[in-house]
Order: C-alpha cells, then structure tokens, then sequence
C-alpha cells in the first residue's frame, strides 16, 4: 500500500511539477490548446449561439458576409456560420471516436505482440506491414464503396485503417518495458499475464499513446473532410466541412466566402490539435526537441 | 516478400467480401427487368455461387497471370488494360510531385537547422505546421479559384487543351506542362512541409556528432563542412523516408485527379468506386500495394548504394 501510494505521488508530481509547466511555456502548445479548447466549446454550445443549420430560405441565398450572416449564407440560404460550427460537432465527433477506436486496437495488439514475443510478435507484426503497404485513403474508398456513407460508418473504417502506428509503438514501449523489474516483481507476486499487461505496464506507455492521438485526431478530421468533399462522406443535408466545400466548387468565382470558410475551419482545428500534440511530446521528453 | 504480395491479395479479397451486398448488386438490384435466372447467371459468372475460399484461389491463380478479370463498366475492357494506359500519369506526376519536395524541402532543412532559431528557422516552422494542416484539396480549390478561374494563368481541368491535337510538338509539351502545375503544386504541398522538417531534424542531429567537430577543427570552411561532412550523412534517412512516403503519395491521387479531373489512377479509383466497379476496385487496390513494396525495396537500395556501411556489410 505504502509503496504504491509512493509511486502515485511521484507521478502526479510528475505531471503536476514538470510536465505542464514545461507545456505552459511552450507558446505555440499553449495555442494550439486554446484553439482546441475553443472549437470544442464553439461546437459544444453551438445550439445556444446561432440559428438552425437547416433553415433554408431562398430568398437570402449566396449573401456576402453581413452583420445578420456573419459568414453569409449558401446556396439554399442556411446561415454559414451555424453550419461551420454544427460541422465542428460532427468533425469532432469522427475525430475522437476514430482515433479511439484505432488507438484500442493498436494497443491491444502492439502489447500482444510486445508482451508475448516469438511468434505472436511475428503474425502481429507482419498483418501490420501488409496493412501499411496499401494507401490507407485506397483502402478506405474500397471499404466505403460497399458500405451506406454514414457518420457512424466513416468513423469506424477510419478507426479500423489507421491503428497500425499505434501497434508499432505499443510494441517498442512493451519490448523495453517487460524487462524491467517491476514486471519480474509483479510476476514473482503472482500476477497474471492480462494484470501485467494492462494494470503494470501499459500505464507506463500513456505518454507516447497520448501524443499519437493528440496528433492522430488532426488526421482523422482531415481524412473525414476529404471523404465528406469526395460525397462519399457525412451526407448532407448534415453540414460537415468537407461537404460544406462541395458547394464551395460549385459556386467558385462567385461566392468565395463558401469555399474560404469550411476549409479555414479545418486547417485552424487540424493546426490546434498538431501544435498541441507537438507541445505535449516536447514537455513529456524535452531530449526530443528539435 | 512473398508471403508480403500473399497477406495483400488476402487483405484486398477480404475487404471486398466482408462488406455487405454483393458486387452484382448494381446490375441485379437495381434493374428492375432482370430475371431471377439471368440473376443466377451472373452470379455463376463472378463464382459468387462458390464457397469464399475457392473464390479467392481461382481469383488469385488469374492474379499470377496479371489477369484483374474484366471491368464491370460499359466498356467491359480488362482491368489490366484500363490500369495500365491510367498509371503512368500518376506515377508522372507523382515523380514530379517529389522531385519538387527534395528540390526545395532539402535546402530549406538544411538552412533552417544551421540558423537554428533565426527568423528564417522560425518561419519555416511556422509554415511548416500551416503545411501539415491545409487539406489539399481545399488549397485546390483556392488554387483554381485564385489563377484558374479569377486570373485565368493556368489551366484547371484535364491533362490537354482542346485544340491539342492541332498543336505542334512542342507546343503540346508545353500544353500538358502547363495543365501539370498545379496537381503537381498540391500534391506535393503536404509532402514539402514534411520533408524540410525532417530534414531540419536529421541536420541537427549530424551538426552535434564529433566528426563535424573535427571537420571543423581541422579548419575546413564551413560551406565544406555543411555541404559535405554534414549533408551527405543527414540525407541518409531522407531516402528511407521516400520510400515509406510513397502510399500516401498515391493514396493523395485519388484527392486532386479526381478534383482537376486527370484522367490517372487515383480517378480511375474514384470512379470505380462509384460505380463498384468491384474488379477494378480489387485491381487497384492490389496494385497500389505493390507500387509501395516497390516503393520501399527502391529505398532500400538506393539505401545500401548511399551507405558504404551496409554496402559492405
């Protein structure tokens, strides 16, 4: 009891003395968290703060930005603004929900392969090169052409594509890790394989996990945006960035607010959670810095 | 190797057969006039009446012939035809679109990380994560706003004009170069912010070994110290770093062919998909994996040319 409640302390000093304010310092973590903390409250209160997404009014249809439509409208007359922030829920959603599909198989694999060695390591790890070998955006397309394009369909193929990085990395943290002393303790207490595994030395791996999902939520936001440009993404009438930009080609050359918006949208959230997670490996391990 | 090009038939076949429907659907489903037995039919012609396992060998025994089957599209041509005469534009502008990356992401590097923390050095890393974050088909779409559309400098849709065919030879060079730059431009813009950083870390790392130090004690310039000791020895991983970039690069065609409509693989995809076209889906799918095996066994022996180390080793 004594030495766990030890161990406790010295990580929550961790966190508390070293790593934040190391990121504190950190300028350009520091703006990548607040534009990653304001997306998601914008997108969160997003109901309180602006007009119905769906409500179409032709007689306002392509109005420049104004004071009533901040953004202007489309081409149905919906309120831009309303629709870029609704589009932040949807984009955030996907982007959560497929990094944290893809980073639970990548961590029960890559601790697979890791913890048991030998042959288990050696299917793991070449279903993880086979996987890496195909384009990923091929496979997904591939995946979506026999599939209804819905939110719920996107997140899970970008989720089930996109776990081999994680895997990799489990591994190698799993590879070091089993050597230590702790595990030959645990394992000499009596514990279990599964115990060992996930109660002892996976905890040990969360910061290298926290970073690839920090970073892995930019490119799955990316990814869904380009499916959602191609249609074969969030269908609308639910607005989405990347099919908000549809109709931004449409109407190139003449309402250049449709197009600006929706992908500035993207490029500033995608730019948020990358400085953050930049941010967050530099302060883990300040030897990394470049 | 082998056992690689085997997991990668096995993966594209399951793929296809895990989703639900079937890859008749389109014909079947959808026509209201087809009969049940000509349904059958079709159905005996793609071996969908036979059990998975027997499926995919005698897929995989026409896959060793080079044979993908033949499209479900009007045309009805073999997949390995329509392949072929669409791969080498991707690979061409795909060739650029690198070209292009080293020609600028490597001076770029290698001057942000000698002026570490300069205004220059803080700059690039500036665009870089501005880089990283632009999705590319929206810089696309700016792109063809701006000098296609607005200013009308370029070209914005296709490979040709359509007076090519009344051009003279060099004036039809000219014309498809000029159609090339921008897909070439947006393909490569996620690349180049990847590349100058990487480079920029691979520098840093060789500035801090001893042998610089001694290149440096022994009074070498430091133009000689950079350009040679130094820049030979960061570009190493450069090359690994290629071959590992190669999916993504071709996974990208599919994003800008499909937007300046280029008629290459990556559209061909597209298109397939939308129809599922389900022969051609698995054909390319198959091939892409093997441009990027060929991807990452060029990278290993440019690897081991560059290396005197594992050349002899």
């Amino acid at each position: 009891m004594n030495i766990i409640s030890t161990q406790e302390k010295a990580k929550s000093s961790f966190w508390r003395h070293l790593f934040w304010p190391r990121l504190r310092r950190n300028r350009m973590a520091m703006a990548g968290a607040c534009i990653v903390l304001s997306m998601a409250i914008l997108a969160l209160l997003a109901p309180f703060l602006v007009r119905d997404p769906g409500h179409i009014d032709v007689t306002l249809r392509l109005q420049a930005p104004s004071l009533r439509y901040p953004l202007g409208t489309d081409d149905l007359g919906r309120d831009v603004l309303a629709r870029i922030l609704y589009g932040g829920r949807i984009s955030l959603l996907v982007g959560f929900v497929a990094v944290g599909i893809a980073s639970t198989i990548g961590t029960v694999l890559g601790a697979l392969a890791g913890y048991y060695g030998r042959w288990v390591d050696g299917v793991i790890m070449r279903f993880v090169d086979i996987m890496l070998c195909f384009p990923s955006f091929f496979l997904i397309l591939a995946v979506v052409a026999f599939l209804e394009p819905s939110i719920w369909n996107i997140m899970a193929i970008i989720g089930l594509t996109g776990w081999m990085g994680v895997a990799r990395l489990v591994r190698a943290e799993f590879l070091s890790l089993r050597e230590r002393d702790f595990v030959l303790a645990a394992r000499a207490a009596g514990a279990r394989d599964r115990r060992i595994i996930f109660l002892h030395i996976l905890p040990n791996a969360f910061s290298p996990l926290l970073v690839s999902a920090t970073l892995g939520v930019a490119g799955a936001i990316l990814t869904e945006s380009a499916l959602s440009f191609l249609g074969i993404g969030v269908q609308p009438p639910t607005p989405s960035w990347g099919n908000m930009l549809i109709v931004g080609k449409q109407t190139l050359g003449s309402a250049w607010w449709l197009s600006a918006f929706p992908g500035l949208a993207i490029l500033l959230t995608v730019l948020g959670y990358n400085l953050l997670g930049e941010g967050i490996r530099d302060a883990l391990d300040p030897r990394l810095r470049g | 190797m082998v056992p690689l090009l085997l997991g990668i038939t096995l993966v594209s076949f399951v793929v296809i057969h895990l989703a639900p429907g079937e890859p008749t659907d389109l014909q079947t489903q959808l026509n209201p006039e087809i009969s049940a037995e000509l349904q059958q039919r079709l159905r005996a012609q793609y071996d969908l009446d036979r059990p998975l396992l027997v499926q995919y060998g005698k897929w995989l025994g026409r896959l060793v012939r080079l044979d993908f089957g033949d499209s479900f599209s009007q045309d009805r041509r073999p997949v390995t035809a329509k392949i072929a005469e669409r791969l080498p534009i991707t690979i061409l502008i795909n060739v650029l679109s690198i070209s292009l990356i080293l020609a600028v992401a490597v001076p770029v590097g290698i001057l942000a990380a000698v002026r570490r923390n300069s205004p220059f050095d803080r700059l690039t890393t500036l665009l870089v994560f501005i880089g990283f974050a632009t999705p590319s088909f929206w810089l696309a779409l700016l792109l063809m706003d701006l000098l296609g559309v607005r200013y009308g400098l370029l070209p914005v849709v296709g490979l040709k004009s359509l007076g090519y065919d009344y051009l003279s030879f060099p004036g039809r060079v000219l014309d498809i170069l000029r159609h090339l730059v921008l897909p070439v431009f947006v393909s490569a813009f996620g690349g180049l912010a990847g590349f100058s950083r990487y480079m920029r870390a691979n520098m840093l790392e060789v500035i801090r070994q001893d042998y610089i130090l001694t290149a440096r004690a022994k009074g070498l310039t430091e133009r000689r110290v950079i350009g040679h000791h130094a820049l030979r020895n960061a570009l190493l991983p450069v090359i690994t770093i290629l071959g590992l970039s190669v999916p993504g690069l071709i996974g990208g065609s599919v994003i800008f062919e499909t937007i300046f409509a280029i008629p290459g693989m990556g559209k061909l995809f597209y298109d397939g998909v939308m129809m599922r076209d389900y022969p051609l889906i698995m054909g390319i799918l198959v091939i892409g994996a093997i441009l990027t095996l060929i991807g990452n066994l060029l990278a290993d022996l440019g690897y081991a040319l560059a290396d005197p180390r594992i050349r002899r080793g």
